[in-house]
C-alpha cells in the first residue's frame, strides 16, 4: 500500500548503488591516465582529422582507376614502377635528398662549430644572421634564387660575363640543373642544422673536454671520442627530421625548374602534381607520392632504433 | 475622452510572433527572389578584366534578383586546377567554374550538360572551332560553353624592323590590318619560319621559341607537329608515333633547335615574353599580352609588334588555340541560375565589352563575334592585333597540342610536354631514332 510510511522493495539499496557509482566515476576522472588523456584528446583529434585522416584517403586513393570508379589494388604502383620517366623520379628524389641532408649536415656540424668558438655577443649576432635563409619564406627566397639562375638574365651569369666566361644554362642542362635544386635545398637548410647542432655542443660538459686534455687527446681526438658520440643522438634525429622533409619538398623544384629539363629535376612531390593534378590522374598522384611512405618509414624505423638504444646504454 | 488601452493576449503575441518570423522571409523573397550563385572566373592578367565582369554579374544580379558571388581565381601557380580539383573532391563549392582547356574531360562525370544553353547561344550566334568541341561535346552532350575570358591564341607575335631587316620577311604586307587575302601569306611556312629564324640568329636576334614543358611550348611545338601531320597518338588511341610524318617534323626540328635559344630547354610561359620585351627576340609566339607589357615597360619594342596567323606546313597551317570554358558542377545548387548567368555573360553585348577593356586579348569561341572593333583599333602600331584572331582568309585552323588523340590521352601529352621535350632532345644530341624510342615508351604509359 502506498500511504507514504511502506517502502518498495530495493529502494533502499539504490542510493548506495549511485553513490557507489558517483565515486567510481569520480574516480576515473581522477586517475592521472584520464586527466592525460583528455589533455592530449585534442591532439588526438587533430592528428587524427589532417593527419590520419588524410593518409588513409590517399592510401584509398591510390588503389582506384583514373577515373576513380574501379578497386585496382596496388595496380598503381606496379604501373608506375614499369614506366622510365617514374624510374627517373625515384633516382633523382634519392639523389636530391639524400646529397642534400649529407651537405646540410655536414655545413652545419662545421658552422656550429665555428659558431661555437665565437665569444661572447658577436656569436649572437653571428647565429641571428645565419638564420636568415631559414626564417624567410621559401617561396621567395627560391623566387630570388630562380632570377639569379634564370636563363635569360641570370645574374650569376653577367657576373661571369665580367669575368670574360662565357653563359651558363643553369636550369637549362639536366645536372646543372639538379646541382641548383640541392644547392638552394641546402642554402636554405643548413640554418637548421647548424642550430640545432650549436645546441647540442652547449649541452656537452665542459669537464669531458678537460678531462681528455689531461689524457693528452688532441682536437681531432677530442671531436672523434668526446664531441660525435655526445652528439650522436641529436644528429640522428635532425638528419631523420631533414630527411623527411627534403625528400617531400615540392617549392624549391616547382619554383626553380618545374621538373624540366626533360624531367631531369622531377621529385615525387612535383612529379605528383603534374600527373594527379594537372594530368587528372588523382589516384596516380597519390601513388606517387605514396612511394615516399616506405623509403622514409625504412630510415625513421634505423634510426629511431639507434637512439632508443644509444639511450639505453647511456642510462645504464 | 478615454484613451484606448492595448491588452496584451495569448492570442495577440503569438499573431506578433508569427508576423515577425515571416516579415525576413518576405523580405528575402523580394530581395533575392532566385537565390544564390557562386561563380568562380580565371582571374584576368588584365585587372580592369575583373572589373568589368563584376560589373555585368551585378547587372544581372540586380535585374534577376539573384545574389551571386564571384570570385577571381588565378592560374598563376594552377590555383584554379587545384581549386576545380579539391571542389570535385568534395563535391561542394561554386556552382559555375571556368575550366581550362582540359579540365572539362577531367572532370565530365561531375559536370551539368548544358546542352540547352548552347542551343541558344549557337541559335544566336552560330557555331564554334572544332577545338571547343573536341575539349567540351562529350558523348553528344555539351558539357562547358566556351567562354571568351582567358581564351586566347597564341600565333607568332614578330618584330616589323627586326623581320624586315634581318630576314627580308614584311609581316605587315604579308597580314595587313585589312580584310582580304594577300599572295605573300601563302609564303609564310615552316621552312620560311626556319630561314627568317637562321638569318635572325645569325643577328643575334634568336626566335623565342621555347622546348619546355609550359604551355607556350608545348603549344608552338604541338601546331608544328600538327602542319606535318605528325600525330602521336590517333584519334582512336593507337600509338602513331613511328610514322613517317613524325620522322619529317623531327628531321625539320634538328635543323630549328640549331637557331633557337641556347636556354629554350627550360623556357616557361614567361622567358618567350622577357625575351620579346627585353628586345632581344625576333618573334615569340604568344597572345597580345606579352605586347601589352612591352607597351608598358619597352614602348619601343611595342610599337614594332605585328601578330599574325601560324605557319603553313604540307598538313595546313594551324594556329595555337586555348579556350576555357564555363561549366555547372553537378552539385549546384541553382543550376537554373548558373545557367541564366552564363547564357547572359555570352551575349554579344557583353563579350564585345570585356574583349575590349582587355584589348582584344580575350577571344570569343563563336566566329560571328571576331569583327569586335577593337582588333582594328589597337595601336601601337595600328592594327598590330588585326590578325591576332583567326580569320576566314588566313585559311587557318585553331588547334591544340594532341588533337585528336583521345582527351584523356591527349591531355597527359599535353602537360608533360612531350612534343617540345621530343625537339629538347634533339637540341641536346639525341637522335632522331633514339626521340622516337623515347616517345614511344611515354605514349604507351600514357594510354593505360
Amino acid at each position: 500500500m502506498a500511504d507514504g510510511t511502506s517502502v518498495p522493495v530495493g529502494v533502499i539499496g539504490a542510493p548506495r548503488r549511485v553513490a557507489r557509482k558517483t565515486s567510481s566515476l569520480k574516480r576515473f576522472t581522477q586517475q592521472r591516465s584520464t586527466i592525460a588523456f583528455m589533455l592530449a584528446l585534442p591532439l588526438i583529434l587533430l592528428v587524427a582529422c589532417f593527419v590520419i585522416y588524410p593518409a588513409l584517403y590517399a592510401i584509398y586513393l591510390s588503389m582506384l582507376n583514373k577515373k576513380m570508379t574501379a578497386f585496382v589494388g596496388l595496380g598503381n604502383f606496379a604501373f608506375l614502377l614499369k614506366r622510365h620517366t617514374f624510374q627517373l623520379v625515384i633516382f633523382q628524389s634519392c639523389l636530391f635528398a639524400v646529397t642534400a641532408v649529407v651537405m646540410k649536415a655536414f655545413l652545419g656540424f662545421v658552422l656550429a662549430h665555428l659558431m661555437h668558438n665565437i665569444p661572447g655577443k658577436n656569436q649572437k649576432i653571428w647565429r641571428g644572421l645565419l638564420l636568415v635563409p631559414w626564417v624567410i619564406p621559401l617561396a621567395l627566397s627560391t623566387l630570388t634564387w630562380w632570377w639569379m639562375f634564370d636563363p635569360s638574365y641570370s645574374a650569376f651569369n653577367w657576373v661571369l660575363n665580367q669575368f670574360g666566361f662565357a653563359n651558363v644554362p643553369w636550369l637549362g642542362v639536366g645536372w646543372i640543373a639538379r646541382f641548383c635544386t640541392i644547392t638552394v635545398n641546402v642554402w636554405y637548410g643548413t640554418p637548421f642544422f647548424m642550430i640545432m647542432y650549436l645546441a647540442a655542443l652547449k649541452s656537452v660538459p665542459e669537464q669531458l673536454y678537460e678531462a681528455a686534455s689531461i689524457d693528452g687527446a688532441n682536437a681531432v681526438q677530442k671531436l672523434f671520442f668526446v664531441t660525435l658520440p655526445m652528439m650522436r643522438n641529436i644528429i640522428a634525429i635532425t638528419v631523420l627530421f631533414s630527411l623527411i622533409v627534403t625528400f617531400a619538398d615540392f617549392d624549391i623544384v616547382r619554383i626553380l625548374t618545374a621538373g624540366g629539363p626533360q624531367d631531369m629535376t622531377h621529385v615525387f612531390a612535383t612529379y605528383a602534381f603534374q600527373v594527379g593534378i594537372q594530368s587528372g590522374d588523382i589516384p596516380l598522384g597519390a601513388a606517387d607520392s605514396l612511394f615516399m611512405f616506405p623509403i622514409l618509414a625504412f630510415a625513421a624505423f634505423f634510426v629511431l632504433r639507434g637512439v632508443t638504444r644509444r639511450t639505453k646504454e647511456i642510462a645504464t | 475622452m478615454t484613451t484606448p488601452t492595448l491588452k496584451t493576449s495569448r492570442r495577440r503575441a503569438l499573431k506578433l510572433g508569427a508576423a515577425a518570423v515571416a516579415l525576413p522571409l518576405v523580405h528575402i523573397r523580394t530581395g533575392r527572389a532566385a537565390g544564390k550563385v557562386s561563380i568562380a572566373f580565371w582571374d584576368h592578367w588584365v585587372p580592369s578584366g575583373n572589373a568589368v565582369m563584376q560589373k555585368q554579374v551585378e547587372a544581372w544580379a540586380a535585374k534577376n534578383q539573384v545574389e551571386v558571388q564571384a570570385d577571381f581565381i588565378t592560374s598563376v601557380g594552377s590555383k584554379n586546377i587545384l581549386t576545380i580539383a579539391a571542389e570535385a573532391q568534395a563535391r561542394t563549392g561554386h556552382d559555375v567554374q571556368a575550366f581550362p582547356s582540359w579540365e572539362v574531360h577531367n572532370h565530365s562525370d561531375m559536370i551539368e550538360p548544358i546542352d540547352d544553353v548552347m542551343k541558344t547561344l549557337t541559335g544566336q550566334y552560330g557555331g564554334v572551332n572544332q577545338v571547343c568541341e573536341y575539349l567540351a561535346k562529350i558523348k553528344g552532350h555539351w558539357m562547358g560553353v566556351p567562354t571568351s575570358s582567358g581564351t586566347q591564341y597564341k600565333g607568332p607575335c614578330g618584330r616589323i624592323s627586326v623581320l624586315k631587316d634581318k630576314a627580308g620577311l614584311d609581316v605587315v604586307a604579308m597580314y595587313p590590318a585589312a580584310p582580304g587575302h594577300t599572295a605573300a601569306s601563302d609564303a609564310w611556312t615552316w621552312d620560311a619560319l626556319l630561314k627568317a629564324a637562321e638569318a635572325c640568329a645569325a643577328a643575334n636576334m634568336t626566335f623565342g621559341m621555347g622546348l619546355g614543358q609550359t604551355s607556350d611550348s608545348v603549344d608552338c611545338i604541338g601546331s608544328l607537329f600538327a602542319a606535318y601531320g605528325a600525330e602521336l597518338v590517333d584519334k582512336d588511341g593507337n600509338v602513331t608515333v613511328k610514322s613517317d610524318n613524325v620522322r619529317k617534323v623531327l628531321e625539320y626540328g634538328q635543323k630549328l633547335v640549331k637557331v633557337l635559344p641556347a636556354d629554350a630547354v627550360s623556357y616557361d610561359d614567361a622567358s618567350n615574353n622577357r625575351a620579346l620585351i627585353s628586345g632581344q627576340s625576333a618573334l615569340i609566339w604568344n597572345p597580345p599580352s606579352a605586347w601589352a607589357v612591352a607597351k608598358r615597360d619597352n614602348p619601343k619594342v611595342a610599337e614594332d609588334c605585328w601578330s599574325f596567323p601560324g605557319c603553313a606546313g604540307p598538313a595546313g597551317r594551324f594556329t595555337p588555340y586555348l579556350p576555357y570554358f564555363w561549366g555547372v558542377w553537378s552539385f549546384s545548387q541553382n543550376k537554373t541560375a548558373a545557367k541564366e548567368l552564363i547564357t547572359f555573360l555570352m551575349q554579344r553585348n557583353n563579350v564585345e565589352a570585356r574583349c575590349t577593356e582587355v584589348v582584344g586579348y580575350d577571344v570569343p569561341p563563336f566566329d560571328s563575334m571576331l569583327d569586335f572593333k577593337v582588333w582594328e583599333d589597337v595601336e601601337p602600331p595600328k592594327g598590330t592585333v588585326y590578325n591576332y584572331p583567326i580569320r576566314p582568309f588566313h585559311n587557318a585552323k585553331p588547334h591544340i597540342a594532341a588533337l585528336p588523340a583521345p582527351p584523356d590521352i591527349a591531355v597527359q601529352i599535353y602537360n608533360r610536354g612531350t612534343m617540345p621535350t621530343m625537339l629538347a632532345k634533339l637540341k641536346s644530341g639525341s637522335s632522331i631514332d633514339e626521340v622516337i624510342a623515347w616517345a614511344s615508351d611515354e605514349l604507351e604509359g600514357f594510354t593505360r
